[in-house]
């Protein structure tokens, strides 16, 4: 069974690359509580500070807050990039990750190439390598594109690509950050679909993203965060009503899920 | 439970669900957690090996002669050397260039590696933060890559070797288990050079520099019996111990146990030292990157 906890989890950045010391104090006082020094006077950013959650089988999270709000840090975190600085991460379940746009593509190989790695990253054998490329091009729509260097895809296709190769792996815990949305609309509808599929499977979704609208018809449940703490977590209608500081339509989506 | 083990998304039925178990960095799990690391890399060697070959291949990615570039550069650089050491300094060529070529080819490895090594985990940057993966792929990765372009330039010893024709004879299988302690310690280079490389990116710059006084102090493009006093300190220098014991057997001689006791010695040393580093620090790298 999938399941995703997260207890006091804390995760902070040193700035060891930060130029002048004095611009890094003066950032420092001037903003937020989150810079601070520490004892060997670095620079330290505190991105998320005591996050706890747990999500269940069926549970599709999604993440609103600010720029800087620590959303895809706290996808990284979950995706085990970022071990934690203090707290405890469990994810129980094959694991996938949509975090950047380049997905941790070589933009210099092919389509194909990058196929075969992500397949051989998952310990694919040689025959169902072949059946992902097949599956991967069946859904992305690439054409001839599948051999051409990623680095020539326009953003729609680096998605399409991206979101196949991602979902054909059958994940039971899916990380996406919100750079999906770029996809054209008849490719949403189909994303959808197949997003769908998996998440009827029981599996979970956490989805970060500033589109109340895909919030709305993508999840059941919202987590706000602020500042790297969790400012609100409940139903997404009242999460987003709270957040947007106005009501929200109720979609036919929305009360669905909710 | 297993902590820190990587992800695999190939969920078959019946089998145990892969679990993510992160807590933060503690002494006691490190050397757990390294061995889970390299354990994860040894099991995705296929990846290892594609990345690195990619690696070439993407190099030379339309041109003519692809990867056999790296032939011909330095068939090119060895043809002209023999052609101005015979002409020019009237040299006989004949014992000096092979030696030459295969010191040179030699040289190319351990430098190229060296200096691949700094970057190893900075270069990765784009993978290391978009998906959980075992670091030590990306030092396997980088030894693969260059032990392709190895490859390629045996290809110009053979041909200087046959033009010459000197052939080492059945002791050039000595060298074998020597290029197998070179991989090991290529693996150690890249786990201390590239976790200091991605957390002071000075390494890189001061690294070079160092490679190119060793160039210099090892007998490389100079024969060891150049020197006629102290000698017996060139032991002293670990890249002349790894070094002699590939290039002595592939030159027709045998090395002694004294500089395989000194290369055995030394990489102890440089895997421990990689080993205790890359321990230290797993955790953070991908904070680093």
């Amino acid at each position: 069974m999938a399941g995703v906890t997260v207890q006091d989890l804390h995760i902070a950045f040193p700035l060891y690359h930060a130029s002048a010391r004095s611009l890094k104090r003066a950032v420092a006082a001037a903003t937020s509580n989150r810079l601070r020094e520490d004892a060997q006077h670095r620079v330290v950013v505190n991105a998320l500070r005591g996050v706890s959650f747990t999500l269940q089988p069926g549970d599709r999270l999604g993440l609103v807050g600010g720029n800087g709000a620590g959303k895809t840090t706290l996808l990284r975190a979950l995706a085990g990039i970022y071990e934690p600085i203090a707290g405890h991460v469990v994810i129980r379940g094959a694991l996938h990750t949509l975090l950047d746009t380049g997905l941790g593509m070589n933009m210099d190989l092919t389509g194909r190439e990058n196929i075969g790695l992500r397949g051989l990253y998952a310990g694919l054998e040689r025959a169902a390598i072949a059946l992902l490329e097949d599956d991967v091009q069946a859904f992305a729509e690439l054409g001839g594109f599948l051999d051409m260097p990623v680095r020539t895809y326009s953003s729609g296709m680096l998605v399409r690509l991206g979101f196949a190769l991602a979902t054909a792996i059958d994940p039971q815990v899916l990380l996406m950050d919100e750079w999906f949305l770029a996809g054209d609309s008849g490719f949403m509808a189909k994303a959808r679909q197949r997003l769908e599929a998996l998440v009827r499977k029981a599996e979970i979704l956490v989805l970060s993203t500033h589109n109340p609208e895909v919030i709305a018809s993508w999840c059941n449940r919202v987590l706000w965060l602020e500042q790297g703490t969790v400012r609100m977590d409940g139903a997404p209608i009242e999460v987003l009503e709270a957040y947007l500081g106005h009501p929200v339509e109720a979609t036919e989506d929305l009360l669905l899920s909710a | 439970m297993m902590t820190g083990t990587p992800l695999t998304a190939s969920p078959t039925l019946g089998a145990a669900e892969p679990i993510l178990d992160l807590l933060p960095d503690a002494p006691a799990r490190r050397a757990g957690q390294a061995l889970n690391d390299l354990n994860a890399s040894l099991h995705l060697w296929r990846l290892c090996w594609k990345l690195g070959w990619l690696d070439l291949k993407l190099r030379y990615r339309g041109s003519i002669l692809g990867p056999f570039w790296l032939t011909a550069s330095t068939g090119v650089m060895v043809g002209s050397m023999g052609v101005i050491y015979a002409t020019l300094f009237k040299m006989n060529v004949r014992d000096y260039l092979p030696f030459l070529t295969l010191s040179l080819v030699i040289w190319g490895f351990i430098g190229g590696l060296v200096g691949d090594a700094t970057t190893c985990f900075t270069q990765a940057a784009g993978m290391i933060r978009s998906m959980r993966m075992p670091f030590i792929v990306h030092a396997i990765r980088v030894v693969l890559r260059n032990l392709l372009v190895l490859a390629h330039n045996v290809v110009v010893i053979l041909a200087v070797f046959a033009f010459f024709r000197v052939w080492p004879g059945i002791n050039a299988v000595e060298s074998l288990p020597a290029l197998l302690l070179w991989l090991v310690d290529g693996i150690a280079a890249c786990l201390l050079l590239g976790a200091l490389g991605a957390r002071y990116r000075d390494i890189g710059p001061v690294v070079a520099s160092v490679m190119q006084i060793i160039f210099f102090i090892t007998p490389i493009i100079w024969k060891p019996d150049l020197i006629t006093h102290g000698r017996q300190y060139l032991m002293f220098n670990p890249f002349y111990d790894l070094i002699e014991i590939v290039r002595r057997p592939l030159l027709g001689g045998t090395p002694t146990v004294m500089l395989w006791s000194a290369a055995l010695g030394f990489s102890l040393l440089f895997c421990t030292a990689a080993s205790l580093l890359f321990m230290r620090v797993r955790a953070r790298l991908a904070y680093w990157v």
